[in-house]
């Protein structure tokens, strides 16, 4: 099994000022893909929703700054780390990946083992 | 898919058999040409078959390169094998296993290139020792044929599509990276850097030395054929430079669409694939004249068709066809042999040609087919009703750029006898161009619609 970041990227104007419900239905649909990388044989090792770009402070040699390392339109907004088989497993795991205002990434963890 | 031991081609075994007695000296030229030979017709057997004990890309490429520079001194000395896929097969998975267990490091890797069904055992190969002689055939059958494998991991979606058509031309093919670099009309540090990060990619994401399993397989299925396809228009209308065709790619695409057609015989978008290709390339020697000049569909000479091309791809598209919802290739095969099969340009059968683009625009939305359906309808329904279809396409805007566009709007106006639009549209399409036949013909069309007076 190999271990892969599924990274989370959507607009997040979409979740601004949402409604109660907005946030309702999101956290179902991450519980309900919970259930279904299980069902798909992969382990959800950890992840996390973050705070919006607006609370992000970057470091850049010394320098500290306001906001998010890269402005784009879509922002890092959360994670998952994920164990599967291969790509093709972590791929059809992703595609279940709650994102309805962006999309996600998935990148291979890098093994520092040294082995 | 077993028992298949080189490659399917037991003619190219057979036909240098005769020179293989062994401890006679073989000539240094035959043995060459043998080797050759193999390159060209096994080396994606050799590689897909290697890789699969090597579990790396690079050390499988480096072992058969090995294998094939070991062929010219062996063959030289105990002659030529019966099979020489077989042989070189052989030697390049030996030579992988003894690297794999002397080097520690290498073995400590993680397996690179996974293999899901059943891990190569040990025992599946002779241990360690020489080389294999040259009649050595117990072996062969236990060979399988890897090459679809191989197909589909370069042509693997995570991968961006120009590194598949690099990888599938390098790893399939075994052209050199200089060779890939001139194919593409990109440096060689280029080609190299994109090799590398694709490989790079193929090992630490993962991606799977595998055949994809039936549900995915309609997707994967089509991202091969379309790079076999991208490589065949690239060659059929090289992009850039002095000739119109860059044979020597046409017929790596032309092979590898027989290759994967003979490796899934079922598959009917694999057949399209082939016979589309066959089909178009049955023009070759007529798309330009003597002098390099582009002639159109309506001035080539039909009698200088490649029938047996022809003939071939017919047969192909009827079996494609059969069973109803046919797919992008077996349609676009279906109106290449329409084409082909007209005695001349004006009995084409336009209004059946209309109904198939409107097919294939309904199985593959491209605006570029809709763009050919805008010149059929044309043809079908006159000039205007063409034009209308074009200047839809021209709001739409995804083909913005695209040099045909403004090329096949200047020839309804031509017709319609709107010389000074016809001109600027010429114009627009000649800036969009660097093949040299290319722009020759459009400029000379321009000439002829402004050398009238409207």
């Amino acid at each position: 099994m190999t271990q892969y970041a599924i990274l989370i990227y959507e607009n997040e104007a979409s979740y601004a000022g949402a409604s109660q419900e907005v946030w309702q239905t999101a956290m179902e649909a991450h519980g309900r893909f919970a259930e279904q990388v299980v069902e798909k044989g992969g382990k959800i090792l950890g992840g996390e929703a973050l705070q919006p770009t607006p609370t992000a402070t970057s470091i850049r040699g010394d320098v500290v700054t306001d906001g998010p390392f890269a402005e784009t339109k879509e922002a890092l907004g959360g994670f998952y780390l994920i164990e599967a088989r291969d790509l093709d497993h972590a791929l059809d795991i992703a595609k279940l990946c709650p994102a309805p205002y962006g999309g996600v990434e998935v990148r291979p963890v890098m093994d520092t083992s040294g082995g | 898919m077993t028992g298949i031991a080189a490659g399917g081609d037991a003619a190219g075994g057979d036909a240098v058999a005769g020179v293989a007695t062994a401890g006679n000296a073989v000539a240094g030229e035959a043995v060459s040409a043998a080797v050759a030979d193999a390159h060209r017709r096994e080396w994606a057997f050799v590689l897909a078959a290697t890789a699969r004990v090597a579990r790396d890309i690079d050390l499988a490429e480096e072992c058969v390169q090995d294998a094939y520079v070991a062929a010219l001194d062996a063959w030289s000395r105990q002659g030529i094998p019966r099979s020489p896929g077989a042989w070189l097969t052989t030697t390049a998975r030996r030579r992988a296993l003894d690297l794999l267990r002397r080097d520690r490091t290498l073995r400590a890797k993680l397996p690179l290139l996974i293999e899901p069904d059943s891990p190569p055992a040990d025992g599946e190969l002779p241990g360690p020792g020489g080389e294999p002689g040259a009649g050595e055939q117990a072996e062969d059958d236990v060979i399988p044929d890897d090459r679809l494998r191989l197909v589909f991991t370069c042509c693997h979606p995570a991968l961006a599509r120009e590194a598949q058509v690099a990888l599938t031309l390098r790893l399939v093919c075994g052209l050199t990276t200089a060779e890939t670099a001139q194919a593409f009309l990109v440096s060689e540090p280029t080609m190299a850097a994109r090799v590398t990060r694709a490989k790079k990619k193929i090992s630490a994401a993962r991606i799977t030395y595998r055949v994809p399993a039936a549900a995915e397989l309609p997707d994967r299925l089509d991202a091969v054929l379309t790079v076999v396809h991208l490589l065949y228009t690239t060659g059929h209308t090289a992009p850039a430079g002095e000739n119109l065709v860059r044979a020597d790619l046409v017929d790596r695409a032309i092979g590898l669409a027989r290759m994967i057609q003979a490796l899934m015989p079922d598959e009917r978008e694999v057949r399209g694939l082939l016979a589309l290709l066959l089909l178009t390339d049955a023009r070759r020697a007529t798309r330009a004249a003597a002098d390099g000049r582009l002639l159109l569909l309506e001035e080539q000479d039909r009698s200088r068709w490649d029938r047996a091309a022809i003939d071939e791809g017919a047969a192909l598209v009827t079996d494609a066809l059969r069973g109803g919802c046919p797919g992008r290739f077996a349609l676009q095969a279906a109106i290449a042999a329409l084409h082909a099969e007209a005695p001349s340009y004006g009995q084409t059968d336009w209004p059946q040609l209309l109904q198939l683009y409107g097919e294939l625009l309904r199985a593959w939305p491209s605006p570029v087919v809709a763009l050919n359906r805008a010149v059929v309808r044309a043809m079908a329904d006159g000039a205007e009703a063409g034009l209308a279809e074009i200047r839809e396409l021209e709001l739409d805007g995804r083909l913005d750029g695209y040099r045909y566009l403004p090329a096949a709007k200047a020839d309804l106006l031509r017709r319609l006898g709107r010389r000074g639009e016809a001109a600027q549209a010429y114009q627009a399409a000649l800036e969009l161009t660097d093949n040299y036949a290319e722009r020759d013909f459009l400029t000379r069309r321009i000439a002829e619609v402004s050398a009238t007076p409207e």
